[in-house]
């Protein structure tokens, strides 16, 4: 029951990708390219989104807790660091060269277009580099901690 | 790099973002966890324990049903239009790996779920992206372009 559910949510979320446009790179730069060919419908799918997930998620934290889990796992970071700022910052600069978000490319891997095959590869190669210099920066922490 | 013009889609676009919202909802509802592309497909790809791996696979296999379901539905998968190269398809899709790393989530999940719950990092960091990505198409299509 749990994994049927946990499966519709999945599809839930990538039907609304694909109707809403956000998989389409075409549609998601006229989307920042509000001083040329601008296309404001991806506005509404963040609207779309959050007017559902706001309530619906005030009411399930009114309510205390999931249906298979003992609590709601909610990051409880509330720092605003570089890492935060300029990790997002880099993350847009690549969204708005490629087209794609990490939540549109992964639905569409089933159309098996070459472009989307193509980005998620690099989006993986990215996130396992990042994951490479975070660990030798923590290392080199350790290190100097240790001298 | 060339402009491929877009129609404004406000209906689809509603029903899409109603649609992401109820997904999303779902599985805080059923699991406790924020949708966020880039934790689950990062916790997907390097899992602390095999349940933690499974309900991952779950949902990607959720999303990847979808476009298949809309071909069967209208004869046709989603639209995906490329205005760009494919040099260009890597070098974005490797900045967006880093950057999503670094600044630990993405669209869905500082965009949707974080802003959603009102975390001042999620909307310092949707501003943020909003912010670089607009002025990168700027630059790509008005400076570099024009």
């Amino acid at each position: 029951m749990q994994k049927l559910l946990i499966y519709i949510s999945g599809l839930l979320f990538g039907l609304g990708v694909s109707i809403g446009g956000m998989a389409n790179p075409a549609k998601v730069q006229n989307f920042f390219d509000v001083a040329g060919a601008w296309d404001p419908s991806l506005i509404l799918v963040m609207g779309g989104a959050l007017a559902v997930t706001a309530p619906g998620y005030w009411l399930l934290f009114q309510r205390g807790k999931p249906m298979f889990a003992s609590g709601f796992s909610v990051p409880t970071n509330r720092t605003i660091d570089t890492k935060l700022v300029g990790g997002s910052a880099v993350f847009g600069i690549g969204w708005g060269i490629a087209g794609f978000c990490p939540g549109a490319s992964i639905p569409v891997l089933s159309t098996l277009n070459a472009d989307v095959l193509i980005f998620t590869a690099a989006l993986i190669a990215g996130i396992l580099i990042a994951k490479g210099m975070m660990k030798v920066t923590a290392s080199r922490k350790g290190a100097a901690q240790a001298a | 790099m060339e402009v491929i013009e877009t129609a404004f889609t406000p209906w689809a676009s509603l029903i899409g973002g109603l649609l992401i919202g109820l997904g999303t909802v779902l599985l805080m509802a059923v699991r406790g966890n924020v949708l966020g592309a880039t934790g689950i497909l990062a916790g997907f790809m390097t899992p602390s324990s095999s349940s933690d791996w499974a309900w991952r696979a779950v949902i990607i296999a959720g999303m990847l049903t979808a476009p298949i379901a809309i071909l069967l539905f209208t004869g046709g998968f989603p639209v995906i239009e490329v205005p760009v190269t494919r040099g260009m398809m890597i070098l974005g899709g490797v900045l967006v790996g880093i950057g999503v790393t670094y600044g630990s989530g993405c669209t869905s999940g500082h965009g949707v779920c974080g802003i959603a719950r009102l975390s001042p990092r999620s909307i310092t960091a949707t501003l943020t992206f909003l912010l670089t990505g607009g002025i990168t198409v700027y630059i790509l299509r008005h400076v570099i372009g024009g």
